[in-house]
């Protein structure tokens, strides 16, 4: 009896707790579904009205009033290629070089590991206006280079691969050189088979930390062909129900791709079985 | 490290080398340029800049609005961790006791953690917009909640704003960290201690420790630099500067009023805050706490 009614508080706290999570931002979708003038009259909305389409083709395909030339549909594509460039290039930089940091006899190899490591106390916003003017010094301002590459200096995702690998009994290593193997295969052959769920989490990870980022797509992108969905909220202009469908429409991609992969996420972040 | 390792002169250089190419390039470059920018100043009309020595950290210490976003940014960070981390620990504790529904209630708070702050923060200004926001007109009916003009009100705004989506990555890393703990120690300890509520204060919560202390961190860095879309899509500043961060005041100040200076003094202040908490973590929290 005293089992079922902790467990029952139990319930009520956590459905408490989605219903915080939940309610706002249904709210906003409900709202997004009715016309301006039923939002301007009576505040957002509990229940579904019946503009859905009108509104979320409107904002995804109009140029030339929302936003100036840009529609939304490109800027979910120039999002897309951002967060997907990070995820890439940071992923893959960070596997060799934690390799390199695991498995060979560097010379100053503390030195080296201080470089890379001391980097993650920097966030990008502490440097924001030099990097600026180092875009702007190499012409990558308006570029998805220019997008791309400051967010993906990072050493965090080196940092987790580092733990992974020295978690990898040195045996393998061993039977991999019985059979022949050189440094690359067995880094490509046997190590990155291995890190595949570590690989997958930090993918995740990186592609919703490139897709979020705000500040530095508004600095580095004067040309509207470069814009962002995140950093078009700042830009959005028009009708209320159309800001409310780019809003909702804006947060779909991450959450889709956290709730899809969440064992994977969660199983990397926090190594368990 | 391993103790059998590859000796080369050169490959590990090659697998190196991109991650040192992009962070000398892109990392330690400009990082190299806050300082010069720190300790030089720009004339008027941007033709040349001297060396100042100390003057733009003066400046700032003279700067009343310095004080009032360091205050800001102090009492913002610990109010979000102290709320996140409550909130997010009686969930996961709660999410550890079920027995059915586990996963299902892991999928239901997890999504909030992938928003954007920018996100959040337009649409936390749907909720506090004084046409149609909810919970202005809930809050303006109990006390005259006005962020417009009150520091109080703009102070919850962006508390509220600031805290909900954090609640996730708190609850995430507690459940993790309570599933961690090995069901031997949990059922020794209910057969020593009858009362739940000691149990998990004396037992549990101690082991939570590790946890605790790393998520008290990513807190503060979240308050520090990540809620910047927040308070430029609620707030900006409102009622008069009282609701900037450090990181908001110091891009203002180097984008809207074009101090370079200024702005790398700040960064750097910044830098040495974070390596303060940094180094308080490993010294003295790591020391004191028992991992099992």
């Amino acid at each position: 009896m005293t089992r079922f009614i902790t467990s029952s508080f139990s319930h009520l706290i956590l459905l408490i707790g989605i219903l915080i999570m939940v309610v706002p931002v249904w709210m906003i979708f409900a709202s997004s579904t009715h016309t301006s003038s039923m939002i301007n009259m009576n505040g957002l909305q509990m229940f579904l009205g019946d503009s859905f389409y009108e509104n979320y083709l409107r904002v995804l395909l109009y140029q030339g009033g929302f936003f100036k030339e840009i529609t939304a549909l490109k800027m979910f594509f120039n999002s897309f290629i951002m967060a997907t460039g990070v995820a890439i290039l940071s992923v893959v930089t960070s596997l060799m070089a934690a390799y390199a940091l695991v498995y060979y006899r560097i010379k100053y190899a503390t030195l080296l590991f201080w470089i890379i490591f001391i980097t993650i106390l920097v966030p990008l916003e502490l440097r924001i206006f030099p990097t600026y003017s180092v875009m702007a010094e190499l012409n990558l301002v308006n570029s998805y280079f220019g997008l791309i590459v400051p967010i993906s200096a990072s050493a965090i995702a080196t940092l987790f691969f580092r733990q992974f690998y020295k978690t990898v009994p040195d045996e393998l290593l061993e039977s991999a050189k019985l059979d022949g193997a050189n440094t690359w295969r067995f880094f490509v052959d046997f190590l990155i088979p291995l890190s595949k769920t570590m690989i997958v989490a930090m993918l995740i990870f990186m592609f919703v930390f490139g897709y979020n980022q705000y500040l530095w797509p508004l600095l580095v992108t004067t040309s509207e062909q470069y814009w962002t969905v995140v950093m078009g909220l700042k830009m959005m202009s028009g009708s209320i129900v159309h800001r409310f469908a780019f809003v909702m429409m804006s947060m779909v991609p991450p959450i889709l791709i956290i709730i899809v992969l969440q064992k994977y996420f969660i199983k990397g972040v926090f190594q368990d079985k | 490290m391993k103790k059998v390792q590859f000796k080369s002169s050169y490959s590990q250089y090659l697998f190196l080398a991109p991650q040192l190419g992009i962070l000398l390039i892109f990392l330690y470059w400009p990082i190299i340029q806050t300082f010069r920018d720190a300790f030089t100043m720009q004339d008027a009309f941007g033709f040349g800049s001297k060396f100042v020595w100390f003057d733009n950290f003066l400046f700032i210490f003279d700067d009343p609005a310095y004080f009032i976003a360091f205050k800001f940014t102090i009492i913002y960070s610990f109010v979000i961790t102290l709320i996140t981390g409550s909130i997010g620990l009686l969930l996961a504790v709660q999410a550890n006791n079920v027995m059915h529904g586990k996963s299902t209630y892991k999928t239901l708070l997890i999504w909030p953690y992938a928003i954007a702050p920018a996100v959040v923060g337009v649409m936390a200004n749907y909720f506090f917009s004084e046409r149609f926001g909810l919970l202005y007109h809930l809050f303006h009916e109990l006390w005259g909640f006005n962020w417009y003009e009150s520091v109080f009100d703009s102070y919850i705004y962006v508390i509220i704003a600031g805290s909900w989506k954090q609640i996730s990555a708190n609850f995430i890393f507690f459940l993790a960290g309570l599933q961690a703990i090995q069901k031997s120690v949990i059922e020794a300890s209910m057969i020593d201690c009858k009362n739940s509520f000691r149990r998990f204060w004396t037992i549990t919560f101690p082991l939570l420790m590790p946890t605790t202390f790393f998520l008290i961190i990513i807190n503060i860095t979240y308050a520090f630099f990540d809620t910047f879309g927040i308070i430029d899509t609620t707030t900006i500043g409102a009622p008069s500067g009282e609701t900037r961060t450090l990181v908001y005041k110091a891009y203002m100040d180097g984008f809207r009023g074009l101090d370079l200076g200024s702005a790398g003094a700040q960064s750097i202040m910044m830098m040495l805050i974070v390596l303060v908490i940094t180094i308080f973590q490993f010294r003295y929290i790591e020391g004191k706490i028992h991992y099992n």
